[in-house]
């Protein structure tokens, strides 16, 4: 199947200039999105997952408008065509912004 | 002389650079704007120097950035260049110090970071290993965070031996012979005023440690409270307060070719992290710590800000440069030992980090 990846200007560096991406994959989840999204932009997804594999405090992902955190996170499935949205959390950036 | 100084704020990285022995400097950035700069190195030991950066976005995590033309371009490895192994259960938060190693290891430079932890890389900083020996220690339970967090934040390679010296807060000081293994702690004299036991074995809130230039075994620290002077390598710390306006501040720096000499930056009290009287002054002992000498020329009078531990360094020129960057964004650049100083940056984010070289 394939799905879109939006990504947030400051990370289009990251995937080759773009700010959309399309992705295909079989049948899964948001971590096996992430993990295919790391085979050809591991920077990226260091971005977005820490080293243990858990999405970064900051970092939102809605998944058809629907943010992940609500769903089943990592594990929240994907289907065909679907919208994968990733957006700074205005929380973030706490230490650099005040 | 040229001469360059990196600044890391909490708001991304600055150069300035000064062509003229010190006396005029000119100041280019922000590299790495919105993010915070908390360690910086310049590493002299290639044909061309390398800046390394520890850079940390709340939104997209903790890396080390380097760059090989002075700041034009910067680099990083596409795969993290700090990640703990699997099995750890941590992640990255903050790269707190990076310290490139002697002549002797070429290549080879050092990250201390947060979670505690100790990382060495051999390829001039491009990917660095977990020091297992200091991540596996029976102790690290017992570390506790301080203000700022649970860190390894002052590593120490000694040019002639395999010795490493690192400092954590808090934890204290731990020397391992070979800077892999058999870390042990070197606190002995060290007093902490949080707990019950003054003079515990390790725990202590040690803000920064340095290196005379006479070499490893004598070593200086500013504690939480405290200043000491070790004359065996660690072994064993006597007070080297008296004739200090305070004993707590954060850095503490040693001149690279006089021994002896070493500067601190009081401030009034861990309760009150401001400049005694609202004077900031740096403090100079050439004597080893036996007294000290206040100097203010050129800094300035009402001043509530304060100096954070990585926020004051010497460059190798001669005479020694000392730098002071401050928490209300100024930096303060001494040609002459810190016998006067001069502002050459203001209104910068808060100073995290200062870094000086005089270049080829």
């Amino acid at each position: 199947m394939s799905v879109q990846v939006l990504l947030p200007g400051i990370l289009a560096d990251l995937a080759g200039g773009n700010r959309a991406l399309t992705v295909d994959l079989p049948d899964g989840t948001l971590a096996d999105l992430l993990d295919a999204l790391a085979a050809d932009h591991p920077l990226l997804t260091t971005r977005l997952r820490d080293e243990t594999g858990a999405l970064r405090r900051h970092v939102n992902v809605y998944v058809d408008g629907a943010d992940v955190r609500g769903e089943q996170g990592l594990a929240t499935g994907l289907r065909s065509g679907a919208v994968v949205q990733v957006l700074p959390s205005i929380a973030g950036g706490s230490s650099a912004a005040g | 002389m040229t001469v360059l100084l990196a600044i890391g704020t909490r708001k991304g990285l600055w150069l300035a650079r000064s062509d003229d022995d010190r006396r005029t400097w000119t100041v280019e950035g922000p590299h790495f704007l919105m993010r915070e700069v908390a360690s910086v190195a310049i590493d002299a030991r290639a044909d061309r120097p390398r800046l390394l950066a520890g850079i940390l976005s709340e939104h997209w995590g903790s890396t080390v950035s380097w760059s090989d033309d002075l700041g034009r371009t910067w680099h990083e490895n596409e795969h993290g260049p700090i990640r703990f192994p699997a099995g750890t259960g941590a992640a990255l938060a903050r790269v707190w110090q990076l310290q490139p190693d002697s002549a002797r290891r070429p290549g080879v430079v050092w990250a201390g970071c947060e979670p505690t932890s100790l990382w060495r890389s051999d390829d001039g900083g491009h990917h660095f290993e977990l020091v297992r020996g200091l991540w596996d220690h029976p102790h690290r339970s017992a570390w506790q965070p301080g203000y700022g967090g649970a860190a390894v934040h002052t590593v120490l390679p000694d040019a002639e031996s395999d010795r490493v010296v690192v400092a954590m807060s808090t934890g204290g000081v731990y020397a391992s012979r070979d800077g892999s293994s058999g870390w042990t702690p070197s606190n002995a004299g060290i007093a902490v005023n949080f707990q019950p036991d003054p003079y515990p074995e390790f725990g202590q809130c040690v803000h920064k440690i340095a290196v005379d230039a006479s070499g490893h075994e004598r070593l200086y620290a500013q504690n939480h409270h405290g200043v000491y002077r070790s004359d065996d390598s660690g072994t064993s710390w006597t007070s080297i307060a008296d004739g200090l306006p305070s004993d707590f501040g954060f850095p503490i720096v040693a001149s690279p070719r006089r021994p002896g000499t070493v500067w601190v930056v009081p401030l009034q009290a861990d309760a009150e992290r401001v400049p005694p009287g609202g004077r900031l002054r740096v403090h100079r002992s050439s004597d080893a710590g036996e007294s000290w000498t206040e100097l203010g020329a050129g800094l300035p009078d009402a001043s509530w800000t304060s100096v954070l531990r990585d926020a004051a360094c010497v460059d190798d020129g001669d005479p020694t440069g000392v730098y002071v960057g401050t928490r209300d964004g100024c930096v303060y650049a001494s040609a002459d030992e810190g016998e006067s100083f001069r502002l050459i940056a203001a209104h910068l984010p808060d100073v995290l980090s200062v870094r000086a070289l005089e270049l080829a």
